[in-house]
This record gives C-alpha cells, sequence and structure tokens, in this order.
C-alpha cells in the first residue's frame, strides 16, 4: 500500500518566543525537529508498509532549510520526500496549508492512505490532517492510537477523552494519529547515509497548480489579532471551621458574588 | 576537543552511537546495574541502527571494515554505561576470530548474524588457572574421528550465556606446549555446553559473566578455526585486534566522568560561586581532560594504524589499552572527588563510573601483561634494528 505522511517543521521548544509586533514565533536561534507527533504518523507508515508493503513518501510544506525534517524521515526508512516550497505559500494558516497540501498529493499520484500527526506542537491547531480530508473529499479518522488495514478498508482506534472509539472507514482516508499508537524508531546508520545522499523533491506553486486565492497570506482567513500571555489566576480562598460554619460562609459568598 | 578529522560517516557514527546510547542506556544504566540485567533492550537498539557490524566487511553484512569506526562507537556507548559498553565491544572480541582465521564458509554462515546484531558472540580463552599465564590452560579437545571432544571450564566470559557464537580456546596436543592449543567455534545449545551462574561483579555489573562448562562437547572439525594448533596464535592475533576497542571503552567511561563533573562544578555553588570558577577544581577538570584526549588521540592513532593495514600492531595496541584504562582510573576517582559527598552516593553516575572502570585495567591482559608486552616489543626492535 502506499502511504503518503505530512509532516510539519516545529522549532524545538517549549519555551517558544513571541515578536510583540507581528506577533509570530521568533524562530532564529531555535533548533528544529519534526513535529513529535509526525514522528508517529511516519513510523506507523513504516510498520503498516513492513506488513502489507508499498512505498512510503513524505511531504511537507515549508521554507528550503524544512528539506532537512525530510531527511529525518529518510533516516527513519522513509521511501521518497517531497518538500512544497514557494514564497507564495508565506503565511499561510490552516486552510491555505491544508489546500497547498492537498493540491500537492494530488500531483504525486494513487496513494491508499494519508497519515498526519494529530497536531503540530507549534500551532497545536489540529485542524491541516482534517483541511486535507475535506480538500481531497476523502474519509477522515482523527486521534488515531491504532491502525489496521484489510484490503480497501481499515480499522481504528481512536483515543477520546473519555472512551476509545473504534471505527471502520473505506480508504483512501487520512488519518491523523496520537502518540500513544507507537514509539518512533531511531534512525539507522544506513538510512543516514541514504538520507545525506537523498534527492528531495521540491514542488512549487506553479507546479501544484494552486489557486492564489487559497494560498499564503492572501489565501488565509484567519488573522492573529493579538497573541498575549492571560494574567495568572489568583490562589483560591480556603474556608476553614465545623462544617456548619463553613457552609454558611460559602452560601454567603457565593449570594454576595451573585452566583446563587 | 581536538579535531580528530573524521569524515562524514565518522560523524554519523559517532552522533549515532551517542544518540541510540543517551536514549536507550541512559535512562536505564543506574537501575541495570543494580539489578545486573542484561541490556537487551540497548543491544536491540544498537541492532537496528545498524551499528553491530561496524568493524565486519560489507560482503558479511557490515557496514566496512573497521577498527576505528568501532572504537568511535564503542566510546560513545561506554561514555553512558561501561557495562553496556563492554557487552556490545565483547562480541566483536568473539567473532574477530573468525573474522580474522575463519574459513569462507566459517565467515558466512556466522558473520552476517552477528553483524546485524541477530546474534552476539563470546570469546572463551581464560580459565580459573589460566588467566594471565595461558600456558596453565586446563580445557582439553580430545581429536576423536571427525569431532573434537571438548572437555574443561572457561571462566569469567563476557556476554557467556547469552551469546549464541562462541570461540573457544582448548588443548587439542598437551605434548607440544603452546603450539598444542586449537581455536574452536561453538554454537550454543551444542550437547555437553553449558554455563555457570552470572558473576556478582564491582561494576560492569550489567554485562554477563559466566563460566563456560564443557563436558564430553562433541565439536565436529568444520568448526576448527584455522589450523590445529594455531589456538594462542588465534587468540593473541585477536587481542592485538580489540585492544584498541577496550582503549576506546576506557575513553569513553573517563569521557563520561568529566562530563559530570564539569556539569556538577557549574551547578554546585560553595563560598558565593559556582565552585568551576575555584582554581582547585578547574585543575583537577584540567588534568582529567588532558589525560582523556591524550587517552584518545593514542587509541585513534592505533586503530586508524590498523585499519591502514599494518601488519605488527601489538606494542601501539598495548600501549592504548595500558593509558586509556589507567586514565580512566585516575579520571573517574578524581570525578568522585570533585562531586564530594555527592559523588561518593549512588544518585550520582561517577560511583559507578569508578567501578566500571576498574576492569579496563584487567581483563584483555592486565595492565601489568600490557607492560610486559611493551617491554617487550622494545628490546625486539632495538636488538632488529642493529
Amino acid at each position: 500500500m502506499d502511504i503518503i505522511v505530512c509532516i510539519k517543521q516545529v522549532p524545538d521548544t517549549t519555551e517558544v518566543r513571541i515578536n510583540p509586533e507581528t506577533n509570530t514565533l521568533i524562530r532564529e536561534g531555535v533548533p528544529s525537529i519534526v513535529n513529535p507527533f509526525d514522528e508517529n504518523a511516519v513510523e506507523a507508515a513504516l510498520q503498516l508498509k513492513e506488513l502489507h508493503g508499498g512505498k512510503v513518501t513524505v511531504v511537507t510544506m515549508g521554507p528550503p532549510q524544512a528539506a532537512e525534517a525530510l531527511k529525518t524521515t529518510i533516516a527513519m526508512g522513509a521511501d521518497e520526500v517531497v518538500l512544497v516550497s514557494d514564497r507564495a505559500f508565506a503565511g499561510s494558516d490552516t486552510w491555505a496549508t491544508s489546500y497547498t497540501l492537498s493540491q500537492a498529493i494530488k500531483k504525486l499520484g494513487k496513494f491508499d492512505l494519508i497519515l498526519c500527526g494529530k497536531q503540530a506542537i507549534d500551532g497545536d491547531t489540529a485542524q491541516v490532517g482534517p483541511g486535507i480530508a475535506e480538500w481531497l473529499n476523502i474519509p477522515q479518522v482523527t486521534f488515531a492510537s491504532k491502525i489496521e488495514v484489510n484490503g480497501s478498508t481499515a480499522k481504528i482506534e481512536r483515543l477520546l477523552e473519555e472512551v476509545n472509539e473504534v471505527v471502520e472507514c473505506p480508504l483512501p482516508a487520512v488519518v491523523t494519529v496520537v502518540k500513544q499508537i507507537n514509539e518512533p524508531r531511531l534512525p539507522s546508520l544506513k538510512g543516514l547515509m541514504r538520507a545525506k545522499k537523498a534527492e528531495v523533491k521540491t514542488l512549487n506553486a506553479t507546479e501544484i497548480e494552486g489557486d492564489p486565492k487559497n494560498m499564503g497570506l492572501n489565501g488565509s482567513p484567519t488573522s492573529v489579532v493579538r497573541i498575549f500571555t492571560p494574567p495568572a489566576k489568583g490562589g483560591g480562598e480556603v474556608l476553614s471551621g465545623e462544617a456548619n460554619e463553613v457552609v454558611t460562609k460559602l452560601l454567603d459568598k457565593l449570594k454576595e458574588r451573585k452566583i446563587i | 576537543m581536538l579535531d580528530y578529522l573524521l569524515t562524514e560517516e565518522q560523524q554519523m557514527i559517532r552522533d549515532l552511537a551517542k544518540k541510540v546510547a543517551r536514549e536507550k542506556a541512559l535512562p536505564k544504566r543506574a537501575e541495570w546495574d543494580e539489578t545486573g540485567e542484561f541490556p537487551w533492550e540497548a543491544l536491540k537498539a544498537f541492532a537496528a541502527a545498524d551499528l553491530c557490524g561496524l568493524y565486519i566487511p560489507e560482503e558479511l553484512g557490515g557496514m566496512g571494515q573497521s577498527v576505528f569506526n568501532f572504537c568511535l562507537a564503542t566510546e560513545e556507548i561506554s561514555r553512558v554505561c561501561g557495562g553496556v559498553g563492554v557487552t556490545f565491544a565483547a562480541s566483536a572480541l568473539g567473532s574477530t576470530p573468525i573474522l580474522l582465521f575463519g574459513s569462507d564458509e566459517q565467515k558466512k554462515k556466522y558473520m552476517p548474524d552477528i553483524a546485524k546484531g541477530k546474534k552476539l558472540a563470546a570469546f572463551g580463552l581464560t580459565e580459573a588457572n589460566a588467566g594471565s599465564d595461558a600456558a596453565g590452560m586446563e580445557t582439553t579437545a580430545k581429536k576423536e574421528g571427525d569431532y573434537f571432544i571438548l572437555n574443561g571450564t572457561k571462566q569469567w566470559i563476557t556476554n557467556g550465556g547469552e551469546a549464541e557464537t562462541y570461540t573457544v580456546i582448548a588443548i587439542s596436543d598437551k605434548s607440544k606446549g603452546p603450539r598444542g592449543a586449537s581455536a574452536f567455534i561453538v554454537e550454543k545449545g551444542t550437547p555437553g555446553f553449558t554455563f555457570g551462574k552470572k558473576e556478582n561483579k564491582m561494576g560492569i555489573r550489567c554485562s554477563a559473566t559466566r563460566e563456560l562448562v564443557f563436558q564430553d562437547c562433541k565439536v565436529h572439525k568444520s568448526q576448527l578455526l584455522g589450523k590445529e594448533g594455531m589456538g594462542f596464535i588465534v587468540a593473541m592475533k585477536t587481542l592485538d585486534m580489540t585492544r584498541p576497542g577496550i582503549g576506546a571503552q576506557a575513553v569513553g567511561i573517563a569521557q563520561g566522568a568529566l562530563d559530570e563533573a564539569l556539569r556538577y562544578s557549574r551547578e554546585r555553588v560553595q563560598f558565593g560561586k559556582p565552585i568551576s570558577s575555584l582554581q582547585a577544581i578547574q585543575h583537577i577538570l584540567a588534568d582529567m581532560a588532558t589525560q582523556i584526549e591524550a587517552a584518545r588521540a593514542l587509541v585513534y592513532s592505533c586503530a586508524r594504524m590498523i585499519d591502514a593495514g599494518a601488519k605488527n600492531f601489538t606494542l601501539p595496541a598495548s600501549e592504548a589499552k595500558l593509558f586509556a584504562s589507567d586514565t580512566a582510573m585516575k579520571v573517574t576517582i578524581d570525578a568522585i572527588q570533585v562531586l564530594g559527598g555527592y559523588g561518593y552516593m549512588k544518585e550520582y553516575p561517577v560511583e559507578k563510573m569508578a567501578r566500571d572502570a576498574k576492569i579496563t585495567q584487567i581483563y584483555e591482559g592486565t595492565n601489568q601483561i600490557q607492560r610486559n608486552q611493551i617491554g617487550l616489543a622494545l628490546i625486539k626492535e632495538l636488538a632488529s634494528s642493529k
């Protein structure tokens, strides 16, 4: 089976700094990594390939340096990598990103499954995977913790907050994975050597035949108005004493604040 | 650190070994040290990362025959855990006799699985009464038709019980003295071949050290390595080849101790400032770093000399093993001193490093034997230059 994995290169830090003027991330000086959930998606793809044969193609949209992230996945065992890169894509929100990726995927030929991480650790939107499914008009299953492929369908376990849900869905489909699905493998020496020599195929805006209305900053309906750190919540108040006394005090306070 | 002008591939090997060791061995090393659990988890990760066949030619499933590359990986693994490091390296020790003296058939049969890390190898030379004095060897191999019948006990064999492939030295003709020993490949599971209990050791505690017990163990003559009577030559040539590996292990342990001492000295505040700003501490750290670099330079130079095809390298191999292991012992003890009372506690890793370092002065020839070898080689060189 032929699997496409969409990944994102993200800054390797939980302490991201924001430029107060532009409200965007300050990327300089922060090392980049493959979004951790996307590594789970690559691992899931490699495991499915080991089971069913086929090919794993990893795609990312990003600046030229995102090729490094793609090479990391070759070292893990991905067969081919594609960088979708063009100045015209700059400033894309999840609408434009999912559109751009879906246009690129259309150019890659036949596929049985598209895997994504459940969300990126920088933006945390969890929208690009589902967005790709919508643009391609194929089913989507999010938060997968287990994927079993049987011919032209897949049985997928979804890790939800309260329950685990098992769904069956026809292929091709987009599946986004949670970290519980597997432990991503480390690179191998042969993989690293292959990655060093590997050619990263690049697709630009013209090659994916993208509609400018849906690409880049102008094609992005989202605008970031302001990013700020919410003020810290004050500490709570502890009422102590005899139960009767405390209940009375509590009721008074609730009434005082017009909660009851 | 000195720039050793590593190729891109060598940097990759070093960085990969470091990454795998840090992710798979670092979180477990204290627990493995405490329980003595064999580090299969780490070994499987090295196998998956293609690190098990660095010293094995590509046609036998390896990554190219390079003692140097093997040393780079051994050093980085030992920097995290000496016990895991020796387990990794002992498979090279056990399979080097096959690489050096095996027939094409033997190499094809045994090396690919070892190169891929599917199987471990072990080397059986030492006995209770034959340590530094190998002439005291009592294990016998009596020829009977197409078979040799092995009887006797090998002692303190690293990877014993865990390895699948054993290279064993035994006396096939006592009357011939040193020329009466032969080397054999013995597979785990051969009838008459069993193991003693796992030894409880001072250091490298997760590595497996067991007796190999042979009781009328029938080994087919096709398992003979080289010719009959070549057993000691097989052993000596093997040890020459693998000594830089012990040196690399020692350099790794020492570097690990320096890493800890440096980090601690920056964090520990006394007299109102980090102790790294005290000259007394700086001088200890400076000596540690200088000695480690000298040891590393010696080990690397020797490994490169071997890879370049040198015929006789007993002298530098012994020097590398001797100097690096003495350095590891000194540096790990110094690291404990830098950490003071904390260094003596098991919550910090340096006391383990000192326990791990001690064995490098003992195994694969004690450092006294290395000095004998070096002394002899010096006299030989002088005599032949006249």
